[in-house]
């Protein structure tokens, strides 16, 4: 079996024939206007694939064998067609794990939704408590999240997955969280707060100090069991041991993401035309822009280390995040702004007032006042 | 798993120990797909994916139901005597991850 001599996270780093997984986020109309938003949303677009398109998507994903789909938004099940659309993927053997932020889970949908087979449901959360959660998901968010959990809980739904955001106000709640999941039957999940879509705005103010992310690779070392989607793997270097997973950015590689007019970018985190690889709309569909866009050839190229190369730990952390880099203003080839050996920092200061990249307030509900939604004043920051 | 946006690695519990005399099958709820280094496994069920790292063990994979024994599927796909241990530790790590089964 000669191919046991080439390092698995090599041969998946140069691509795979489809995608393990893409997320797809099915529509950018959103209730709820969470200032970390990945994806600018609020407003439906009127673009939007239609029931045939997304139906012929599916299809085309089952023809594929791409093994499951990320279904998100804005709020996917705000999406009048969302359980038929489910029922199709699922019907041609195609996963389906969706992200709710839980307002319209019902005890009704919730028992549908336990009677399915190869369906995985994350309810969204950000915080153990209505403070730290509201303050970056809205009011009465923290309650939607918290009854969607009880109904689906109710309904016998096992192993559902609540979703946590990490941030400064929440950094100190791992275990409250914890404990919170596992009282409901479901398991944790962290993700790595990140500077795109409106997060581009709150990102200075929401991102986790240093010593709290090394509180969170404490936790993740602990508690194994934790699931990340591999997203703290720039902080690897705190440790003796990688976190559990590939430690590789899946980016165009592996993964992908689908917005909800058809257009192909190559993670969750870059929505952004920079790296805009086609449109499942294009002639080739989804299958051409997998196989044939310039942009994911480039990413499937052995990567330049640039200023990291001096360093260390590289083999431990690649450099970190794409999209945290791209959105801070940074060179690609360098290190990540939250380098735990503090090689962000200095690059982030380096970086000219404006130098930022434009992030376009995307679909955005408009405020009052006419303003993109922001962070809400805090009174006293916790810890 | 690799970052962005959700691939999970995922835990499986202990099963009997593989015993390449005894028969075996993929498992009902595995999708494999080929790849250039080999194939991937997706288990719908734990929703585990595993890599299957060369071409002749996903040949073998295929076999496997249509024998009496694992020993008998690697004979029946002209695989050398001396390879067979590798193969067979291959065979227990898939069954570890569920990819087979026992019939």
């Amino acid at each position: 079996m000669p191919a046991e001599t080439g390092r698995l996270a090599d041969e998946l780093a140069a691509g795979l024939e489809a995608p393990i997984c893409l997320t797809w986020e099915l529509t950018y109309g959103c209730n709820l206007a969470c200032i970390h938003c990945l994806s600018s949303s609020g407003r439906r677009d009127a673009r939007e694939l239609t029931t045939a398109e997304a139906t012929g998507f599916l299809d085309e994903l089952a023809a594929m064998r791409v093994f499951y789909v990320n279904l998100g938004g804005g709020e996917p099940t705000l999406r009048p067609d969302f359980t038929d659309l489910v029922e199709h993927a699922i019907g041609h053997g195609v996963g389906v794990k969706f992200s709710t932020n839980g307002t319209t889970l019902s005890p009704e949908r919730a028992r549908r939704y336990a009677a399915m087979d190869y369906l995985d449901i994350q309810i969204s959360l950000d915080g153990a408590r209505p403070e730290s959660n509201d303050l970056v998901r809205g009011p009465g968010s923290y309650a939607a999240a918290r009854r969607a959990m009880e109904n689906l809980a109710g309904a016998g739904f096992s192993k559902f997955k609540v979703s946590v955001v990490v941030t400064r106000h929440n950094a100190g709640e791992l275990d409250e969280l914890l404990e919170l999941a596992g009282r409901h039957g479901a398991e944790l999940r962290l993700t790595r707060l990140r500077p795109s879509g409106r997060g581009a705005r709150s990102w200075d103010e929401l991102r986790p100090s240093p010593a709290q992310l090394a509180g969170v690779h404490r936790f993740l070392v602990e508690h194994p069991d934790v699931l990340t989607g591999d997203s703290f793997f720039h902080l690897a270097p705190l440790g003796d041991e990688p976190l559990p997973g590939l430690n590789l950015c899946g980016a165009g590689r592996v993964v992908c993401l689908v917005d909800p007019v058809g257009d192909v970018y190559a993670c969750p985190f870059v929505m952004h035309p920079e790296f805009k690889a086609g449109s499942v709309r294009a002639p080739g569909g989804f299958a051409g822009v997998w196989r044939t866009s310039g942009l994911f050839g480039s990413l499937r190229q052995p990567q330049a280390a640039g200023a990291c190369n001096a360093c260390g730990a590289y083999a431990a952390c690649h450099g970190g995040c794409m999209a945290a880099k791209f959105f801070t203003g940074l060179p690609l080839d360098g290190p990540d702004p939250e380098c735990v050996l503090g090689h962000g920092e200095a690059a982030l200061s380096a970086v000219p007032l404006g130098a930022r990249p434009e992030v376009a307030a995307g679909h955005s509900k408009p405020a009052a006042d006419g303003s993109p939604p922001v962070a809400v004043a805090l009174g006293a920051t916790r810890r | 798993m690799a970052c962005a946006g959700s691939t999970e690695p995922a835990v499986t519990g202990p099963g009997a120990s593989f015993d390449p005399d005894q028969p075996y099958e993929l498992d009902p709820a595995v999708a494999l797909r080929p790849e250039p280094f080999g194939a991937l496994a997706y288990h719908y069920g734990n929703r585990r994916l595993s890599f299957v790292r060369s071409s002749e063990l996903v040949e073998l994979l295929g076999r496997l139901g249509a024998h009496r024994s694992a020993t008998s599927a690697m004979e029946a796909g002209g695989i050398a005597a001396e390879l067979r241990p590798r193969f067979a530790r291959a065979l227990a790590a898939l069954h570890e991850s569920q990819v087979i089964r026992a019939r």
